[in-house]
């Protein structure tokens, strides 16, 4: 192979080539999230109708979806969607990997929905029964307030977790970091000090937010979780 | 083109790569995330300052480019050419999921009540006995589920591996894809098909995992 290992010319040659497909790499991770995050609601819309084959149809697709790998579900849309007929259109790169990772991640961002609603007690919704308040009034005053808040840490996870699921969009050749990384280790035999640029990108990005996240995780633990609201009154006191 | 008679023969060819993969990264993550867990909680603060890294740099990147620096790096890092790239995808894989694994090992053991190791202090049982007898029976209940979950990760992360040249269920899908490109979604459906059978035992095992967990812990 090479004689040299690691050159350090090669890795601060390499770092502004790789840097260019930052912009892509976030551009694909935020339309994707976005994408995810409104058909996630089209799972949880569907797996509230309270038909059973219709239930138990819906929960083995989104099985289906979420255990099958999402680099196969990206070449399913990149290369054989185009040829399937009726609805097959040739899509680009991008809008592949957003529709792909998409509906892969949705699957998941359902579930966060509905773990966010059935978190609200069921003293809640027979309380807003009683009051005789409307289907509007209901969700905007009631179940909502209390259900979004929990999700959002959660949410934030699986951003993360998208974040770095994006490079392998690189295969279906949107050219994010570890396309330009790919690119440049081929032209000039540096694919070490390229990827390790990529690594390093991805971490730098990531670790910041996941600690931010881990911080939200407590403070809504805090607030929302009654043990811990009963222990923090209760500090203090011997129990 | 019939799915079953000319499509799936042509993928069972790369069922063992896939598999193998699977369970060899499997074993290799466990036993990552029971060292790297268990090394977390130590008294030793270099110990728990260099797995900290380790789980940092494996869960902050991601796997597609941990495989690949893996792919370039090894040759060159130990100076050996490797007859098969299948030990790089089984490294790859394992020290990724050790890494999110070992989280949840360390996650379960702090979350065991401080009474129990209270109460083994005062029945004199040595540090080990403590760990081998009372916290670690109660801690791996409640790993099950995650570790079933990870495993459908790991089999998803298998498909990978067909990028660094390995012939697996993926791979031997995709050339015939390029062969037939008017069949493209009817391949790659039975290759999504193939993933799925293979996950549906760990899907079971973790819902298994999941009623285990739950049954006759006191809240």
């Amino acid at each position: 192979m090479n004689g040299n290992y690691w050159s350090w010319e090669r890795f601060s040659e390499a770092f502004p080539y790789v840097l260019e497909g930052l912009t892509t790499t976030v551009a694909v991770t935020i339309s994707t999230f976005i994408f995810a995050m409104i058909f996630g609601f089209v799972w949880l819309f569907l797996r509230r109708i309270p038909l059973r084959p219709v239930n138990w149809t819906v929960t083995w697709i989104m099985e289906f979806i979420r255990s099958t790998p999402p680099i196969i579900q990206l070449f399913f849309m990149y290369l054989a969607w185009p040829v399937v007929p009726y609805v097959g259109v040739t899509l680009s790169p991008f809008a592949c990997a957003v529709i792909g990772l998409g509906v892969h991640f949705s699957t998941y961002i359902g579930e966060i929905y509905r773990s966010g609603i059935e978190s609200v007690g069921k003293g809640q919704w027979e309380a807003s029964t009683a009051l005789n308040l409307s289907l509007l009034d209901k969700w905007r005053h009631i179940i909502l307030p209390q259900a979004i808040p929990p999700t959002i840490p959660m949410l934030g996870n699986y951003f993360i977790i998208l974040f770095k699921e994006v490079p392998i969009t690189a295969t279906i050749s949107v050219q994010g970091i570890l396309y330009m990384a790919n690119t440049f280790g081929s032209q000039n035999w540096a694919y070490i000090e390229a990827l390790t640029i990529v690594g390093l990108i991805l971490l730098v990005l990531s670790y910041p937010s996941a600690v931010l996240i881990r911080k939200l995780e407590v403070k809504m633990n805090t607030r929302f979780d009654k043990n811990a609201v009963i222990k923090k009154i209760n500090k203090g006191v011997t129990s | 083109m019939n799915p079953i008679t000319d499509i799936a023969p042509q993928l069972i060819r790369g069922l063992g790569t896939t598999v193998t993969i699977l369970i060899a990264s499997a074993i290799f993550s466990y036993v990552m995330a029971f060292i790297a867990g268990l090394c977390r909680l130590s008294k030793n603060i270099f110990l728990r300052k260099f797995t900290g890294l380790y789980i940092e740099i494996f869960r902050g990147t991601s796997l597609i480019v941990q495989l690949f620096w893996l792919y370039y790096a090894i040759p060159i890092l130990f100076d050996i050419n490797l007859p098969s790239n299948w030990i790089i995808g089984v490294i790859a894989i394992g020290l990724n999921y050790g890494a999110y694994l070992s989280e949840v090992v360390r996650g379960s053991i702090l979350s065991i009540a401080p009474g129990q190791s209270e109460a083994a202090t005062a029945l004199n049982m040595s540090s080990f006995q403590r760990m081998r007898f009372v916290i670690f029976p109660q801690a791996i209940r409640m790993m099950m589920p995650e570790f079933g979950n990870y495993t459908i990760q790991m089999l998803k992360g298998t498909a990978l591996v067909s990028l660094i040249g390995l012939r697996d269920v993926f791979y031997y899908g995709d050339i015939m894809r390029s062969t037939n490109l008017a069949h493209a979604p009817l391949i790659y459906v039975v290759v999504l098909v193939f993933y799925f059978i293979l996950a549906l035992p760990l899907i079971f095992l973790t819902r298994k995992a999941e009623s285990i967990a739950k049954k006759g812990v006191a809240n």
